[in-house]
């Protein structure tokens, strides 16, 4: 989109005209229209803050106990933790990474399908001089804050309860994030190409589901039959955990540490680039 | 409005062969038309017409498929954003968020534009006042009448100051009174030197509003005119509508041809046009005809559309 064509005359007052004077506007900036999207969906969330934050830590905070100190007492007392960590601190980084799917998942699928479809959110925005770009930065934007919010607090928590061995697990804030858009992006792109609700009970049942139990999250892949591991090598969760267990244990191993955060990168851009496409075939038609 | 001689720069929005196609389906099938600055040009049409199609197109939110479109001289591929920063975009359905309040919708929307907060504020209070919304101001606006919401969208389409208003079927689905106190706003913002393009499938509201329109049918322009012209050219100036007790009113065509220029046949009634509707009721009933009922009325739009189409607009 030409942003800076045609040119916008210069005002006499310094800061130019008015955008709601007549005739040529001054365009907005990248950072303008990135800010104008992100404040909307701002707006919305302090008005649900509160509903959700509660949702979205009640479930981890449950897996917490349960698994971390129920199971946890368990597994320590018969066979001495796993890979040489308490059950607790192998298993909180692990949630922290598989909160972000549980989190992205929210984010990215009935809300997204209620903008395209039932409030018509992008359409009201796509009628301005917003793109389909920036809707999708501002609101990508929107969801790695809620990431981070929601990733951060569990944090909080889970060191009360002694679930990090090491204060580099601070790193985990970040790598969930990434862990966290690397789903959300591709989800994106999904939900611009559904009718209803139908696909996201399969996404549910049939992906996020299944990743939780078998990508390394409770128990180490190793422990799965042989030609079940090349599967959770594939899919991003996995490399969100390993990655946040490596940095909460500080135990890393470059190579494989790098390889898994540009798998997850490598998800979150081809997922963006495929929901640019898809949200322009549905939203601009 | 309608005087040709106008210089060139002041057509705002400009169309040559504009057509939109969805696969095999022809929504807009090459038409042609100008808008002049400050005044209010409609298109007439019934549902499926290609009104909202060529609606999007001109509000730069769905790609011209081929043909020539104009917004102050520019293209819109490549120009949207720049365009969209000077148009009002009233769409068919609101798109408020229901779940914000009345001047938080409007908050946001300026910020789209790049309004400043401070602009924004004192905007937002302007319009609400003009919109008749200042005491709901701070109301969520889910429980607000559908006549609020649809001037509340008015309004937030009003934040950037547009140059031209597109509206979309904007009364369709209001009462009869919220549709007049919106009629009233359209009438305050056109007397204030906005250019209102707007679709509708109600010849009242055509006749109401539009210095000039068009009538479109099947995603083609079939006439074009300011609404008097249209009712001069293609209809008498006064219409008899007879109502026989029977199923079908083709029985009684036959036997009031002849009377007034040209009979039309609907399932429940027949139209007479004739300049004398008085008159014409006389020779019917020198026939001895007896209809149930009959009533003169002048013609509109609808007899227009009737007469071009072979349809009534609102099935």
């Amino acid at each position: 989109m030409a942003l800076t064509q045609p040119q916008s005359q210069p005002g006499p007052g310094g800061e130019g005209p008015s955008r709601a004077e007549h005739g040529i506007r001054q365009p907005l900036s990248a950072t303008e229209r990135v800010l104008a999207v992100f404040t909307y969906f701002l707006t919305v969330y302090k008005r649900t803050w509160r509903g959700s934050i509660i949702g979205r830590f009640l479930s981890p905070l449950f897996f917490l106990l349960a698994m971390g100190i129920g199971l946890g007492s368990l597994v320590d007392d018969r066979v001495g933790g796993v890979e040489g960590l308490p059950y607790l601190q192998f298993v909180v980084p692990a949630i922290v990474a598989t909160q972000t799917m549980w989190v992205a998942m929210g984010e990215s699928t009935y809300q997204v399908l209620g903008y395209i479809k039932w409030n018509m959110g992008y359409h009201a925005m796509l009628a301005t001089p917003m793109t389909v770009r920036d809707v999708l930065r501002g609101h990508f934007l929107a969801v790695a804050a809620h990431l981070t919010t929601a990733t951060a607090i569990f944090m909080a928590v889970a060191s009360l309860f002694g679930g990090f061995g090491s204060v580099a697990a601070v790193f985990c804030l970040p790598i969930a994030v990434l862990t966290g858009l690397a789903f959300t992006t591709p989800i994106f792109a999904f939900t611009a190409r559904q009718e209803g609700d139908n696909g996201f009970n399969i996404l549910f049942r049939w992906i996020v589901t299944p990743l939780m139990l078998f990508s390394g999250t409770f128990f180490p892949i190793e422990q799965l039959p042989g030609w079940m591991q090349p599967i959770a090598w594939a899919t991003p969760l996995w490399h969100g955990v390993e990655a946040c267990r490596a940095v909460a244990t500080g135990a890393v191993v470059w190579t494989p540490f790098v390889g898994h955060l540009l798998v997850l990168a490598g998800y979150a851009a081809v997922g963006w680039w495929l929901a640019e496409r898809s949200f322009a075939k549905r939203l601009v038609p | 409005m309608t005087d040709d001689s106008l210089p060139d720069n002041e057509i705002l929005l400009s169309a040559t062969g504009l057509t939109k196609t969805f696969g095999e389906f022809t929504a807009v099938d090459g038409i042609d038309f100008a808008v002049r600055k400050g005044e209010c040009f409609g298109f007439l049409g019934p549902n499926g017409a290609g009104k909202s199609s060529t609606m999007r197109m001109v509000g730069c939110v769905s790609p011209v498929t081929s043909g020539e479109l104009r917004l102050f001289g520019l293209d819109p591929a490549g120009n949207g954003p720049a365009i969209r920063a000077r148009l009002g975009s009233c769409p068919q359905r609101d798109t408020l968020d229901e779940e914000l309040t009345v001047e938080e919708n409007l908050w946001i929307y300026g910020r789209y534009f790049g309004l400043s907060r401070k602009e924004v504020r004192s905007r937002a209070a302007e319009l609400l006042d003009f919109a008749q919304l200042t005491d709901r101001a701070g109301d969520k606006v889910e429980p607000l009448s559908g006549g609020m919401k649809r001037r509340l969208t008015i309004a937030r389409s009003l934040i950037n100051s547009p140059e031209i208003l597109l509206l979309d079927e904007p009364t369709t689905g209001l009462d009869p009174q919220a549709r007049h106190v919106l009629w009233d706003r359209l009438f305050r913002l056109k007397r204030s030197g906005v250019t209102l393009v707007l679709t509708t499938h109600y010849m009242d509201e055509a006749e109401q509003l539009c210095d000039r329109l068009v009538v479109m049918d099947h995603g083609r322009i079939v006439a074009e005119g300011s609404p008097r012209s249209l009712i001069d050219e293609f209809s008498t100036r006064e219409v008899l509508e007879l109502r026989f007790d029977a199923e079908d009113h083709k029985d009684f065509a036959e036997q009031v041809t002849g009377i007034g220029e040209r009979v039309e046949v609907l399932p429940d009634r027949l139209l007479v046009y004739a300049d004398d509707g008085e008159q014409a009721a006389a020779v019917v009933h020198s026939r001895g005809i007896e209809p149930l009922s009959s009533l003169v009325r002048r013609a509109t739009l609808e007899d227009v559309f009737l007469h071009l189409t072979g349809r009534t607009l609102v099935d």
